[in-house]
């Protein structure tokens, strides 16, 4: 089996029929409750959207620690960074596109300049969103956070990781961007599967000595990418998956490794491709060790209604997309 | 009436005119910078920092001084100067304003410089900020008090109100808010560019209680400051009438000398 077995992944990985499926929402508000117990000084806040961002658990666990904001995301940012500034750890939620989408400017002042650590999570990230549409569905998140100094970027990859992440950034000194996502997604992971932010993981590894290709995924399509890579392999492709759920810093040891092995690259998000995970891979390999890439996500466009799975084929992330893009990086080898 | 001493306000009189003597020489030496805020703010910092403020220049991160939050970041010469008056760091620094490498940042850096509690400039999240602060201090029974100092133009900020809101909402009575009333922005009038009034009913229907002073007046200041603390079941908004650019005769009033621009050396 492919799998890397240090990974510690689910037996049943490569069976979409049987794989359980929960949204990274609901690690993290598993993660946020938990987090709560350990440390006191852990403060929640949201921006009226409490169960859908699944802070709820807290909320009720500790109402004296939960504050309700308001739709008023610019004033959650500002009144976390005061929090934060006073010596509590507050976690802010709210959608992706409004925090960090709409209250921007706050965070880069008020929490990264300040150097605070407040914890941003912002959920229903990506077009998987579904039938809310473009206006909800934050597709540029990353790329607005990893430009910020000070400010540490995670997407994991499912309900297990996402909760890991949560309980990890509460006890990091520093400011951190969560992205979460509102569907139902394969739980890759297990308890055992090691995480530590700013390590990524390889979770399949080819047995063909010299791999032809690395695809380097965050968030739940690294769903697709596992299956992609199966595919791949059974076509006589040499294939590895590389869990890069911390975006920002970048694992820069493994991803300059991988291309040096792998020599071709594909990134895979559920963003944009201009300013996302895949051009931050690329801003690495481009002065370290420059190969191919190719990359997956959204082409320079907004998202639309409509089911997830379908929206994630329609906009080309599907696990066909993943191969085509491994086939087409191998072939560009000079 | 606060009963101050006749030598005490002699003495905050003169402390005034020399932190304004030191935004002159700071914004000379700059070469750019705002004038007609910090010197239109000097008596209402020089109260602060000398007599209101429960504070430790030689400890600045004590854990129960009193907050004191620029939201209005850019009118920061005036805080510098009290600061450095206060003992927080030394004078001489101040002339290195807006260098390269300074600690005293076009706009305020916190952890660059003690005593800023923290960073401002882009207008209006100073509220918010002091709205976590008190928040927090009054979850942990802490006893300091929080004050945000804001401009008058960054009253059209959207975030100014939903900070209010919330303060409102939560009795932050902690808190107590000034607002540099001098009726000018970098376009003009403050009446003209987007009408502020009735400010004071606005506060107080966001459940505010408001006081309006005369902000040169160091009685005023001090007796608004006592009464905020002693009211228990809300915030208070302190509604300062001050002069742009007060102290220097020829520059009073005038935003399009004052804001922004470059100070000549004729002015001092």
């Amino acid at each position: 089996m492919p799998i890397n077995p240090n990974a510690k992944l689910v037996s049943n990985v490569l069976d979409l029929k049987s794989v359980e499926q929960v949204p990274t929402r609901k690690g993290y508000g598993e993660g946020l409750f938990e987090a709560g117990e350990k440390d006191e000084r852990i403060v929640a806040l949201c921006a009226d959207l409490t169960e859908s961002t699944q802070m709820h658990l807290f909320a009720k666990k500790f109402p004296k620690r939960f504050i309700e904001i308001g739709v008023a995301e610019q004033n959650l940012a500002a009144v976390a960074a005061g929090l934060a500034n006073y010596g509590k750890i507050p976690f802010i939620s709210s959608y992706a596109m409004f925090s960090p989408g709409r209250n921007w400017e706050q965070i880069r002042t008020t929490i990264c300049y300040n150097d605070v650590p407040v914890k941003i999570a912002g959920s229903h990230s990506g077009v998987s969103v579904g039938p809310d549409g473009a206006t909800h569905q934050a597709i540029e998140d990353i790329a607005i956070t990893r430009v910020i100094p000070n400010m540490v970027v995670i997407a994991p990859c499912d309900a297990n990781e996402a909760k890991k992440a949560t309980l990890a950034a509460a006890e990091l000194n520093s400011p951190v961007y969560l992205r979460f996502t509102r569907e139902k997604t394969p739980v890759c992971t297990t308890i055992e599967t090691p995480f530590q932010i700013g390590r990524a993981e390889i979770f399949f590894e080819s047995k063909k000595e010299k791999p032809d290709v690395a695809i380097i995924s965050s968030g739940p399509l690294t769903h697709n990418a596992l299956l992609a890579a199966n595919d791949l392999e059974k076509d006589g492709m040499g294939v590895i998956v590389v869990n890069s759920h911390t975006i920002k810093p970048l694992d820069e040891k493994i991803i300059i490794e991988t291309a040096r092995k792998a020599g071709a690259i594909v990134t895979v998000e559920e963003h944009q491709i201009a300013g996302g995970m895949g051009s931050a891979v690329a801003e690495l390999l481009s002065r370290n060790y420059p190969v191919p890439i190719e990359f997956v996500g959204v082409h320079d466009r907004f998202g639309e209604s409509g089911v997830p799975g379908e929206l994630i084929t329609a906009f080309g992330m599907g696990v066909s997309d993943i191969k085509k893009a491994s086939i087409l990086a191998n072939k560009r080898k000079s | 009436m606060s009963h101050l001493h006749e030598d005490k306000i002699k003495f905050l009189e003169q402390k005034a005119n020399d932190i304004r003597e030191s935004i002159i020489e700071m914004l000379v030496e700059a070469g750019s910078g705002h004038t007609a805020g910090p010197l239109g703010m000097a008596d209402i910092f020089t109260a602060f920092y000398f007599h209101i403020l429960n504070h430790n220049p030689r400890n600045p991160l004590w854990e129960e001084r009193d907050r004191l939050v620029l939201s209005n970041g850019h009118i920061c010469p005036v805080q510098y100067a009290a600061l450095a008056h206060a003992g927080y760091f030394p004078m001489e620094e101040l002339k290195t304003l807006r260098k390269f490498g300074t600690r005293l940042q076009g706009h305020p850096h916190k952890g660059a410089l003690p005593g800023i509690e923290v960073s401002s400039g882009p207008l209006g999240s100073g509220l918010g900020q002091a709205a976590g602060i008190a928040f927090a201090a009054r979850m942990d029974g802490r006893k300091f008090q929080t004050y945000c100092f804001m401009g008058d133009g960054e009253q059209d900020c959207g975030i100014i109100w939903e900070s209010a809101m919330f303060i409102g909402k939560n009795k932050l009575s902690n808190l107590t808010a000034i607002i540099d009333r001098n009726n000018i922005q970098i376009d003009g009038m403050t009446e003209d560019i987007m009408p502020l009034e009735p400010l004071r009913e606005k506060y107080e229907s966001f459940g505010w209680h408001v006081l309006e002073i005369n902000g040169h007046n160091f009685e005023e200041i001090i007796d608004a400051v006592e009464e905020a603390k002693a009211i228990y079941e809300k915030p208070t908004m302190i509604i300062a009438h001050t002069i742009p650019g007060k102290g220097i005769k020829e520059i009073e009033f005038d935003y399009k000398r004052t804001l922004g621009g470059k100070i000549s050396s004729e002015h001092q």
